[in-house]
């Protein structure tokens, strides 16, 4: 069972617990991915997210399938939010559950960095002066070159 | 010479001041010669040496990828979901 979305809305960690738990399931696993208050040494106020929806959304469903593939019985939803963040608000939720607890945690680690890796969505993170910039990882330590 | 229509988003869209663009590529068109017209619009000089580029919401592999008109293009900015 794989339900993946991207959602404009907050969202319902509860429903997603509850969606893939099952008679069958014996564990359960949610990652939650939320907003923090200082990124790269500078206090963030909120994000903004963004996505090319209809490839992240192939890629999300991509990335569950491959998952369930190394793990047959897995039951995963995935949820990525977009539009404007606050500090603490979930930005993403990965609730997997499987009969045993090793596919399970192994399938949330397994999504999340897939996800970081390859589904189109974007950040700009607002910080505290007032002023704004687009994350990229690829630029690791290297200082920012614009705003 | 073909017309190629081009998603852009994020950093990218800033950069070239719209969310798509039309460039004039030479046939056959691949994902290089693409990306070379794109690099001479104004503002394409912030695409990096091979900048990630999507067709029909998949990931290219490779410069010499094949396009056409039709197909729903997409230059990719560095990813930051999660």
């Amino acid at each position: 069972m794989i339900r993946t979305a991207i959602v404009e809305r907050a969202i319902d960690v509860a429903a997603l617990l509850s969606e893939v738990t099952s008679p069958a399931t014996g564990a359960t696993t949610l990652f939650l991915g939320t907003v923090r208050d200082v990124n790269d040494g500078r206090a963030v106020t909120g994000i903004e997210y963004t996505a090319y929806t209809a490839m992240a959304s192939d890629e999300l469903q991509r990335i569950a399938v491959e998952a369930s593939d190394h793990a047959p019985g897995l039951r995963i939803v995935i949820e990525h939010r977009i539009g404007t963040l606050s500090l603490t608000d979930v930005s993403v939720a990965i609730a997997v559950a499987h009969a045993r607890r090793a596919p399970a945690l192994d399938a949330s680690r397994f999504v999340i960095e897939e996800l970081k890796r390859r589904v189109p969505i974007w950040k700009r993170e607002h910080y505290v002066e007032g002023d704004w910039h687009w994350v990229d990882p690829t630029a690791a330590t290297a200082s920012v070159s614009s705003a | 010479m073909t017309q190629l229509q081009v998603l852009l988003f994020a950093s990218y869209a800033d950069a070239f001041g719209a969310s798509q663009v039309t460039v004039s590529v030479a046939e056959p068109a691949t994902v290089s010669t693409l990306v070379d017209a794109l690099r001479a619009l104004p503002g394409g000089d912030v695409l990096p040496a091979t900048p990630l580029v999507a067709v029909d919401r998949r990931f290219t592999r490779g410069e010499a990828v094949p396009v056409r008109a039709g197909q729903e293009i997409a230059l990719i900015p560095p990813v930051a979901g999660g």
